[in-house]
C-alpha cells in the first residue's frame, strides 16, 4: 500500500506528437493519498486511462515522474511496480480454472505452495465463488470473470494501489450496483488505494471519497462529489457533473453588476473585487446550477421565454431561453408555471468564470445544502 | 445466429449443387465404374467386382506410398507448424511493416505449383543453382537426381518454403486478435515470456492452429505437382507420393481398374479426414459467436 | 448531455504562474528528446526477435530471386559462370516469350480459363453462400460437408475421369472445360469464404430491408452486396489464385488451343534443349499477376486459406 505522488506528468504517444503539441496528458500533478478511494472521471479521450497506464507502468510518460511513497517508479515495469489493475474486458486465462487463476500471481513471483493454496481458498470465500474453484474459467458469466481478475489483484496482499479501468462497462445493468458494493465493501475490508477511472458520473461520486475530473487531458477539479456540486472549478466540470448540467452564461461585467444577453443583473457583494480584477480580452461567464435557479412572476427577475417542460418524476425540468441562451431551471413538481415568467439566481450559488476557469470570490461565501442531487 | 428454417433456400443452393455435380458425381461415377470392371483394351469390359480393391490394399507398390506420404506429412508438420508459429509470434504487430511482411510471406503462395517445382529444380541444382552450388561449395556430397535423401531433403525444404506462410499467417490472425488487455494483464500479474506464450498466445491460437494442421495434413496428403516437377518421383520411387503413383498408374500405365479403385481408397481417406476438419471448422464457427459477444 | 455542445475554447489559458513558466520552454525539444531517452532505458537491447521474420522472408525470397536473376542472364552465363548479378544483363528470354504466340498465348490462355472460373464460382456461390449463412433447410449441414470434401478432393482422382467427360462433351482443349474443371474446388472454397463473411453481416439488416419493401433481388444487389464487397473481393481474388497455381487438370483437359502457361514451360525442359533462361522468364512471368493483386487482401489472406473461418 503506497501513496502516490504523480509529479508534472505530461505524456505525448510518439515524439512526433510531441512535437506537435498534440499531449494525451497536458500536465498532472496530483497526490493519490495511501488508503483513498479516488475516481478518475471525464469524458472518452480526455486521458484518463493514460493516466492510469502511466501509474501502472503500462506506459512510460513522457516527462515527468511517479512515485509510490518516496520511490520514484517512473521507469520500472508493472510487475516491479507491485500493482493490480482490473481492465474494462474481464481478462482471464481461459485454460486454467479459476483457483489456477488466483494462484497465477503468486506462482509467478514463487511464493510457497501451501502459502498459495492457503490465500486462493481465502481468497475465493472473499469473492463468494468457493463453489466454483474447479471450473474452468472459460464459461463464467461477464462479472464472475471480472470478479476474478480483482482477485487476481487482491490475492497479492502487498500490492501498492489496484486500479481499475472501467470494470463495469461490460456487466448488465443489474449486476453493476451489486459489483459496485462488493468493490466499495473489499476497499473498507483491504483499505488500499484504488483508483477508478470511469465516465459515469454516477459509478464516480458513489464509489469514490474524492473524484478527479479530467478534461482535454488536464486535471481541472479534484474535489469531494459535494465540492465538485457546489464550486466547479472549471466550467467543464459544472457542465460534466449534474443532470441538466450547470447554466453557463457568457455576460460582460460593468461596476457591479453582470450584463447578460443585453439583461442586468446585479451581483452579490462579495463579487465586487473580483470582477474589478477582470482583466480585459477575458471571456467571463456566470455559471449557475439548475437547481438554484427559481421561476418568479414577471417583473420580478431576468425576463425568459419558456421553450418546454421536461417531467422527470419528483420534479420538473424547465427549459427557457434568455435571450439568445438556453437555460435550464429545476422546480417542484407541484410547482405552478406561469405562461410569462422571469427567472432569479440564487445569490450564493452564483459562480464567475474567466476563461472558463473559477474566479476565486470570497470562499465559503455559499455552502447552501447540495439537495442531494449529487449521489 | 439463430437461423429460419425455410426450405425454398435450395432454389439458391442449386446452382452451386448442378455445377459441382456435374465437375464431381459424374466423374466419381466413372471412377465407381472402372474399379468393379476389368478390361482387354477395344472397349470390352467384364465384371470384376472388388478384385482390384483387394489388389490394391495389399500392394506393397500402395502400401510404399502411403507410407512415405505419411512420412512425408509427419515430417512437413513438424517443421512447418512450430517454425510457422515462431515467425507469426515475431512478427511486427503494428505499422508498415506488417503488410510488407505479410506480402512477402504471401508471395510463395501465389506460385503456380510446377514454377515452385521448377524454382527449387534450378535452385537446389549443382551446376547452376545458388543453393546446390553453396552446398557443393561447402564440400558436401548433394546430388537430388542420385541420392534419395537427398531428394526428400529438397522435397520437404521446397515445402516448407511453399506453405509455412499459410501457417504463419493463420497464427498471425490468431495472434492479433488478442486484446492487448491480456498482455497487460499477465504484465503485471508478472507472467513470463513462457507463459504469455502458454496461458494466453497458445489457448487463443488453439483453433486456428487446429485448421492450419489440417490444412497442411490434407494438402501435403495430395501433393502431385512440385515433387514430380523436381524429382518426378525418383530416383526409384523414394518420392513417389500418392498422387503421383495414382496418374503414373492411371495415365502412364493406363491400369484403369486399380488405378480407379485407389482413388477411391485414396478418396476415402480424404474424406475421413475431411469430415474432421468439418467438424472443427463448424465448432470454431460456434464457439466463436458467444465469445466475441462476451468481449467485443 | 453532449460534449460536443461544450464550449472549451478558453480551457488553453494558464493561470497558474508555473505552469506558464513551463509553457514557455519548447514542449518539442523537452518532450521528444526526453521521450527517446526514456524508450531507449526501457527497451535498451537490440530487438533480436526482428531477426526471426528477415531470415524467414530472406530465406523465402531468396529462391525467387535466384529464377529473376536467371531470367535475365544468357544461357552461357547461366551454364557457364555463377553469378550473383547477371554479368550482361538481357532481355532476349523476354523477347523470346512476347514474341512468339505460341509462349504468350499461353498466358492469354490461362488468364481467360482462370477469369472464366472465377465469374462463375463468384456467381454462382454467392447464393447458396447466403442461403447457407441465413437458412436452415432440408440436408443442409450434409450438403455443406460434400461442399467441402470437393475442396479436399486430390486433382490426381479427378483427372483422368476428367478428360474421358470432356472428351465425351466434345470440350477437350477449351477454355470453358478447364474453368468448369477448377469449379471443383474453387466453388465449394467461394461458398465457404462468401458464409464466413455472410454471417459476419447481422441479419436485421436483411429484416429491416424486407419490412422497407425491397424484393430479394433488389436487396441482395443494392444492399446485401455492397455490405460483402470485401468478401466477394477475396472469394474471386482466391479463385483465381488457386485456378492459377494448378496445373494437373488444366493440362489434362488442353492439348494446344487453351494450353496454360505453366504447361507450356515444361516443353522448354524436353524439347529445345533446355532453355533455362526462358525458362526463368516464363516462370518470373507467372509470379507477376498474384503479386499485383496481393496487396489488395494482404489483411484477409488468413481469412481466405482458411476457408473464411479465422
Amino acid at each position: 500500500m503506497a501513496r502516490i505522488s504523480l509529479d508534472h506528468l505530461r505524456h505525448a504517444y510518439t515524439p512526433g506528437l510531441a512535437e506537435a503539441g498534440i499531449y494525451a496528458l497536458r500536465e498532472v500533478d496530483h497526490v493519490f493519498e495511501d488508503g483513498g478511494a479516488y475516481a478518475l472521471l471525464g469524458p472518452s479521450g480526455c486521458g484518463k486511462t493514460t493516466l492510469l497506464n502511466i501509474m501502472s507502468g503500462l506506459l512510460t510518460p513522457s516527462e515527468g515522474h511517479v512515485r509510490f511513497d518516496e520511490t520514484d517508479v517512473t521507469m520500472l515495469s508493472p510487475e516491479a511496480r507491485n500493482i493490480a489493475q482490473v481492465f474494462q474486458f474481464p481478462v482471464i486465462y481461459d485454460t486454467m480454472t479459476v483457483a489456477e487463476n488466483l494462484a497465477f500471481p503468486l506462482k509467478n513471483r514463487r511464493v510457497p505452495k501451501d502459502e498459495i493454496q492457503r490465500r486462493v481458498a481465502d481468497m475465493l470465500g472473499r469473492l463468494g465463488m468457493t463453489q466454483k474453484g474447479k471450473r474452468k474459467a472459460r464459461g463464467l458469466t461477464a462479472d464472475e470473470k471480472q470478479k476474478i481478475s480483482l482477485g487476481r489483484g487482491l490475492i497479492r496482499s502487498d500490492v501498492a494501489a489496484i486500479l481499475f479501468d472501467e470494470p463495469l462497462t461490460v456487466i448488465d445493468p443489474h449486476m453493476k450496483w451489486q459489483l459496485r458494493s462488493e468493490l466499495k465493501a473489499l476497499h473498507k475490508e483491504f483499505a488500499m488505494t484504488m483508483v477508478y477511472v470511469t465516465h459515469d458520473q454516477t459509478e464516480a461520486l458513489t464509489f469514490a471519497d474524492k473524484v478527479v475530473v479530467m478534461y482535454e487531458g488536464e486535471v481541472v477539479q479534484i474535489g469531494t462529489p459535494e465540492e465538485l456540486f457546489e464550486r466547479p472549478q472549471h466550467t467543464f466540470v459544472g457542465y460534466f457533473i449534474g443532470s441538466p448540467g450547470m447554466n453557463v452564461l457568457p455576460c460582460a461585467l460593468e461596476s457591479g453588476e453582470a450584463v447578460v444577453s443585453g439583461q442586468r443583473l446585479r451581483l452579490p457583494a462579495h463579487f465586487g473585487p473580483a470582477g474589478g480584477q477582470m482583466a480585459q480580452g477575458r471571456r467571463i461567464e456566470l455559471g449557475i446550477r439548475p437547481e438554484f435557479v427559481s421561476l418568479v412572476p414577471r417583473g420580478e427577475g431576468l425576463p425568459v421565454t419558456i421553450e418546454r417542460v421536461e417531467d422527470v418524476g419528483s420534479e420538473k425540468i424547465v427549459r427557457a431561453r434568455l435571450g439568445d441562451l438556453p437555460v435550464s431551471a429545476i422546480v417542484k413538481e407541484d410547482a405552478s408555471l406561469p405562461a410569462e415568467a422571469d427567472i432569479a439566481f440564487a445569490p450564493h450559488a452564483l459562480n464567475l468564470y474567466s476563461d472558463s476557469r473559477l474566479v476565486d470570490t470570497t470562499p465559503g461565501a455559499a455552502r447552501a445544502t447540495a439537495s442531494g442531487r449529487t449521489a | 445466429m439463430d437461423k429460419t428454417f425455410n426450405n425454398r433456400a435450395w432454389f439458391l443452393v442449386l446452382p452451386v449443387l448442378v455445377i459441382v455435380a456435374f465437375s464431381a458425381v459424374i466423374p466419381l461415377m466413372t471412377v465407381v465404374n472402372y474399379s468393379v470392371q476389368d478390361t482387354f483394351g477395344n472397349n470390352q469390359f467384364f465384371w470384376a467386382g472388388t478384385d482390384w480393391f483387394t489388389d490394391i490394399l495389399t500392394s506393397a507398390r500402395f502400401h510404399d506410398a502411403l507410407i512415405r506420404n505419411l512420412i512425408f506429412s509427419g515430417i512437413i508438420l513438424a517443421i512447418e507448424i512450430p517454425l510457422g508459429i515462431l515467425v507469426a509470434l515475431a512478427m511486427p504487430k503494428k505499422g508498415v511493416w506488417v503488410s510488407v511482411c505479410l506480402v512477402l510471406m504471401a508471395l510463395p503462395l501465389l506460385i503456380p505449383w510446377n514454377v515452385v517445382g521448377t524454382i527449387w529444380q534450378v535452385f537446389a541444382r549443382t551446376d547452376i543453382g545458388l543453393l546446390g552450388a553453396t552446398v557443393a561449395g561447402l564440400g558436401i556430397d548433394y546430388n537430388y537426381v542420385q541420392d534419395p535423401l537427398d531428394a526428400w531433403i529438397t522435397v520437404v525444404v521446397m515445402d516448407v518454403w511453399h506453405w509455412t506462410s499459410l501457417v504463419a499467417l493463420l497464427c498471425y490472425a490468431g495472434l492479433v486478435s488478442i486484446p492487448d488487455a491480456y498482455y497487460q494483464a499477465a504484465k503485471i500479474d508478472g507472467a513470463s515470456r513462457l507463459a504469455v506464450f502458454r496461458y494466453i498466445q497458445l489457448p487463443k491460437m488453439g483453433r486456428v492452429l487446429l485448421i492450419a494442421v489440417l490444412l497442411r495434413f490434407m494438402d501435403s496428403f495430395m501433393i502431385y505437382t512440385e515433387p514430380f516437377v523436381v524429382t518426378g518421383g525418383g530416383p526409384g520411387n523414394s518420392t513417389t507420393f500418392l498422387s503421383i503413383d495414382l496418374v503414373k498408374m492411371a495415365v502412364g500405365q493406363f491400369d484403369l481398374g486399380p488405378a480407379a479403385a485407389m482413388s477411391l481408397i485414396y478418396f476415402l481417406i480424404i474424406l475421413l479426414l475431411s469430415w474432421v476438419f468439418y467438424t472443427v471448422m463448424t465448432n470454431v464457427g460456434a464457439d466463436k459467436a458467444p465469445r466475441t459477444g462476451g468481449e467485443a | 448531455m453532449s460534449e460536443a455542445t461544450f464550449d472549451h475554447t478558453g480551457s488553453r489559458a494558464a493561470p497558474d504562474a508555473r505552469q506558464a513558466e513551463h509553457d514557455r520552454l519548447p514542449a518539442s525539444g523537452r518532450s521528444a528528446s526526453a521521450m527517446r531517452a526514456r524508450e531507449r532505458a526501457r527497451n535498451p537491447r537490440f530487438k533480436a526477435k526482428a531477426l526471426i521474420p528477415i531470415l524467414y522472408i530472406l530465406f523465402l525470397l531468396l529462391p525467387i530471386y535466384w529464377l529473376v536473376n536467371m531470367s535475365f542472364k544468357t544461357n552461357q552465363e547461366i551454364l557457364s559462370g555463377f553469378s550473383l548479378i547477371p554479368a550482361e544483363p538481357t532481355l532476349r528470354n523476354y523477347q523470346v516469350i512476347f514474341g512468339d504466340p505460341s509462349w504468350y498465348m499461353g498466358y492469354v490462355n490461362s488468364i481467360i480459363y482462370v477469369v472464366l472460373n472465377m465469374v462463375i464460382s463468384v456467381s454462382v456461390a454467392l447464393p447458396a453462400a447466403y442461403a447457407f449463412s441465413r437458412y436452415r433447410f432440408l440436408g443442409d449441414k450434409h450438403l455443406f460437408f460434400w461442399l467441402l470434401t470437393n475442396r479436399m478432393a486430390p486433382p490426381a482422382v479427378f483427372a483422368l475421369p476428367f478428360f474421358q467427360l470432356y472428351s465425351a462433351f466434345g470440350l477437350i482443349d477449351t477454355h470453358i472445360a478447364v474453368a468448369l474443371a477448377h469449379c471443383l474446388f474453387n466453388v465449394p472454397l467461394a461458398v465457404w469464404i462468401l458464409e464466413g463473411f455472410m454471417s459476419g453481416v447481422p441479419k436485421e439488416i436483411d429484416e429491416t430491408a424486407y419490412i422497407d419493401g425491397y424484393s430479394f433481388p433488389k436487396f441482395f444487389f443494392k444492399i446485401f452486396m455492397p455490405l460483402i464487397a470485401s468478401g466477394i473481393g477475396v472469394a474471386a481474388f482466391f479463385c483465381f489464385m488457386f485456378s492459377w497455381v494448378e496445373l494437373l487438370i488444366a493440362r489434362t483437359l488442353t492439348v494446344t488451343e487453351a494450353k496454360p502457361i505453366a504447361a507450356i514451360m515444361t516443353r522448354t525442359v524436353s524439347a529445345s534443349g533446355l532453355d533455362w533462361g526462358v525458362l526463368a522468364a516464363a516462370g518470373a512471368l507467372t509470379i507477376v499477376p498474384g503479386a499485383i493483386v496481393i496487396w489488395f487482401v494482404r489483411n484477409y489472406i488468413a481469412k481466405g486459406f482458411a476457408l473464411g473461418r479465422v
